[in-house]
């Protein structure tokens, strides 16, 4: 980590009065909305012009609906499938917020199984799994068989903070049943993800490349423990490997990827993109499937669902002058977090003006760090390895209960609330996770107060 | 959220202190609008009893004359439920139910090729298939929404649009009008029982959940959804039937079910694509936010349900501010009535202007009712 002005800012907060910077509440800078109801991670960009709000609106409408089986005679909106994980975006990403893992019996729904086996496969990407690809899909269109069943299972993991007060924190076990294309191979890698959030991200987008290659330091030249290293993935448009941004491991270039990448993988609706349907080899009945259209997402769709997924506002801080936030984030700082969850940065051009040279405060750095073996999938996705995770952004988690009706965090939603994501950091998060371990029963108290006000 | 009781969406929507006034004068509003939603949704399930005569009449005797007076029966049941929908968006009982009862009873796009057979232009071949021809699948309440529940969310197979489906069968984009299909899909063609079947067990369903949000909001109850609503905060009261006029009219008609259509030109991008009904939809949604503003519901009997309206309390503190809004709600719902029938030819057609026309009106309204909610000093982030 290269900027050392963490500790600087910590010291400076220590010596004045504690009070919270100028405009710090507004995480989005001018996109920014203050909204604590149910809808807040759903609302426009609050910038954006009247006639831009329409453009949103019709995406929200492709994000939201659900996609129905070809043929229908809704044109636009049929091509589900054959196999598919959810119906629509907003299946995973509800109300535009975060997924969760299967509770009891229930099936993954806002979670899924990215596989691979060891090596490299196309573009120096992960390795397909033959038979299945590199997703499996627990769900299909009537008459095509599912890939697989998924279930998951959990074992405690016990341990104690510095004045002795025990916890339990839990580990998923993933169990993946009836494979339906043939056994899967011993070797197989996976990796459990759930869906994130995804207001803010044309903001994230919009950080200059520069600023991020800045932030890395992958030799760990300043010494301070913490590396960062940017991941180099496929850009199918433009057939280079480019900087990776979006998804768990920064495995995708840009939104409009990422978004064309979920209708394939995740919904099993063809794009512009990638025109091809879902169905690794041997899939017979995938392959005779009807198609909705060829592709089954239109350019203008995507553009709109592009603008949409761009433009979602991020919203606003609370209690940013209460005392107790205001330790937790001297806390937070001092304890060496915001050296990867970066607390401000700035945003620079963008085709969409509401996005350009906003103040944003993201709490990430986009950078890929290895988070210990504890958290690790094993399952490396371009240059990002088994034990490697992108820092994520805490922007407007702390709406999490009232939009989405819990606290799982991590990749996989392991975490139970704040404190259990905090423990599970290891790798170059080791010592700011030992620092809050130490800290008094209060200092954590304070800790996650300031958590919540994000 | 999805079980979000009264109380939790006061908490969840955070009110302040109404102060005493308000309280005191907005208490008979929202008398006025619990009436109002009651009498709504009893005229919904009447008039969904009378189709589900209609459609036990099409099974016992299907003949071109029974199936068009089910299709008419159907048509008579979606104005009232239309003037329904402005309940949306604040949590209310139509959010709540396991599967929530929005999509139970409304869901879109329909799945149409998991209830019954298709036809597939690409191939120019109809695709036999779907739970209809599939007799291993016993035609039951519990097996509809079981299989509603493939995919693990919303639903696709029961509901208004299900039945409507049923009775037209697909509007095929090639062809102009409505979906054509025959009676004899009821009598003589493959797997006629299951498709009467399939209809009477979604009828069922419907009656059911339409039942539920009548004891919702019926008076005399002491615990149901109502009594909190009522005897709740004021300003709470208030801000969920300003939430719900503003989304209906901003986010979700003038946006996601007039300009989708309008921006992408897609012919069946339109709520009742089967029965070509969509201006009705438009028309009926736009009525139902007039309602809620002046406290009137006028019941498909012709009798009116009546009495103190946020109209009232708007006009008490600001008299302009009620007159724009009256004079916009007005506007919207003779700029929705203007719309030239089939929907989906206005959208590509002569009928353009008048489309973006209604939904320049209702994105107009939805700034005046951000208006309103600020003189009550509630914040409301819509989308207009």
């Amino acid at each position: 980590m290269r900027p050392c002005s963490v500790f600087a800012l910590s010291l400076l907060l220590g010596a004045c009065a504690p009070a919270a910077e100028e405009g710090e509440a507004r995480s989005g800078g001018d996109t920014t909305v203050f909204d604590i109801t149910r809808n807040a991670y759903g609302l426009s960009a609050r910038n954006l012009t009247f006639d831009e709000r329409s453009t949103f609106l019709v995406g929200n409408s492709f994000f939201n609906d659900n996609w129905v089986t070809a043929p229908a005679s809704t044109t636009s909106r049929d091509g589900l499938g054959p196999v598919f994980n959810a119906r629509s975006c907003s299946g995973c990403h509800d109300r535009d917020g975060r997924g969760r893992p299967p509770e009891g019996d229930e099936e993954m729904l806002s979670m899924l199984l990215r596989v691979s086996i060891p090596g490299e496969g196309p573009h120096g990407g992960p390795a397909p799994v033959p038979g299945y690809g590199l997703q499996l899909q627990p769900r299909a269109i009537r008459d095509v068989s599912p890939e697989v069943r998924t279930r998951v299972a959990w074992e405690t993991v016990e341990g104690a903070y510095a004045d002795g007060e025990p916890y339990a924190l839990r580990r998923p076990i993933i169990h993946i049943e009836e494979a339906a294309f043939g056994p899967l191979p011993d070797a197989l890698l996976v990796s459990p993800r759930v869906a994130p959030p995804v207001y803010g991200l044309g903001l994230l987008e919009a950080i200059p490349e520069e600023t991020l290659l800045a932030l890395a330091d992958p030799d760990d030249a300043d010494g301070d423990g913490v590396s960062g290293r940017v991941n180099r993935v496929w850009d199918a448009a433009r057939g280079e490997a480019v900087l990776g941004r979006f998804g768990w491991k920064a495995n995708e270039p840009n939104l409009s990827q990422q978004n064309q990448g979920a209708f394939l993988g995740d919904i099993g609706v063809t794009s512009p993109l990638f025109p091809d349907p879902e169905c690794a080899d041997g899939q017979a009945a995938c392959a005779a499937a009807p198609s909705g259209g060829e592709p089954e997402l239109t350019p203008d769709i995507v553009a709109f669902v592009d603008f949409y997924v761009s433009t979602l506002a991020v919203p606003a801080r609370r209690d940013v002058e209460d005392p107790s936030v205001l330790r937790g984030k001297a806390l937070f700082l001092a304890a060496g977090c915001g050296g990867c969850h970066v607390p401000r940065l700035e945003t620079g051009e963008h085709p969409i003006e509401a996005l350009a040279h906003q103040t944003i405060r993201p709490f990430t750095d986009l950078l890929l760090h290895d988070m210990g073996e504890g958290l690790a999938d094993g399952r490396p996705d371009f240059e990002a390895s088994g034990t490697e995770w992108r820092t994520p952004p805490l922007w407007g988690i702390g709406l999490l209960p009232v939009v989405n009706g819990h606290t799982l965090l991590l990749h996989d939603g392991r975490a139970r609330g704040f404190a259990e994501a905090v423990l599970w950091h290891g790798g170059e998060a080791e010592a700011a996770r030992e620092s809050f371990r130490a800290m008094s029963a209060d200092e954590r108290a304070d800790l996650v107060r300031f958590l919540e006000s994000l | 959220m999805k079980r979000l009781t009264w109380l939790g969406a006061v908490l969840a929507l955070a009110g302040c202190d109404g102060g005493g006034d308000l309280s005191a004068e907005a208490a008979p509003v929202l008398e006025t609008y619990a009436n109002i939603v009651h009498a709504s949704y009893e005229d919904s399930l009447s008039t969904a009893q009378a189709l589900d005569g209609q459609l036990d009449a099409l099974v016992a005797d299907p003949t071109e004359g029974s199936l068009g007076d089910a299709r008419t029966a159907w048509l008579a049941a979606r104005s009232p439920y239309g003037q329904t929908e402005v309940y949306r968006f604040y949590g209310g009982p139509i959010e709540q139910g396991d599967p929530e009862r929005e999509g139970a009873l409304n869901a879109w796009p329909m799945d149409e090729s998991v209830i019954d057979y298709v036809f597939d232009p690409v191939m120019g071949t109809v695709v036999s298939g779907g739970i209809v021809n599939d007799p291993s699948v016993t035609l039951d309440q519990a097996s509809l929404e079981a299989a509603n529940g493939v995919g693990g969310e919303e639903n696709v197979t029961t509901g208004y649009h299900a039945i409507e489906f049923l009775l037209w069968g697909q509007d095929n984009p090639a062809t102009s009008g409505p979906g054509e299909r025959p009676a004899t899909d009821f009598s003589e063609a493959e797997n006629a029982d299951r498709r009467g079947q399939y209809l009477q067990v979604t009828s069922d369903i419907l009656l059911e959940d339409l039942g539920e949000l009548v004891a919702d909001w019926a008076p005399g109850s002491e615990d149901n959804y109502r009594a909190g609503f009522v005897s709740g905060d004021a300003r709470d009261g208030l801000r969920a039937m300003l939430i719900g006029m503003g989304s209906l009219s901003g986010a979700e008609l003038a946006g996601e079910r007039m300009n989708v259509a309008f921006m992408t030109m897609d012919q069946e991008d339109e709520h009742s694509c089967f029965s070509d009904n969509t201006h009705n939809d438009i028309l009926e949604n736009a009525r139902g936010i007039r309602n809620v503003y002046l406290g009137r519901y006028a019941r498909v009997d012709g009798s009116v349900v009546e009495g103190a309206s946020l109209s009232d309390l708007v006009a008490a503190r600001d008299p302009d501010l009620d007159a724009t809004m009256r004079a916009q709600l007005d506007a919207s719902l003779a700029a929705a009535e203007a719309i030239p029938a089939p929907f989906d030819e206005a959208i590509t057609g002569a009928g353009r202007d008048q489309v973006q026309a209604a939904i320049d009106a209702l994105r107009a309204q939805t700034t005046t009712i951000v208006e309103i909610g600020a003189l009550f000093e509630l914040e409301l982030n819509l989308e207009e």
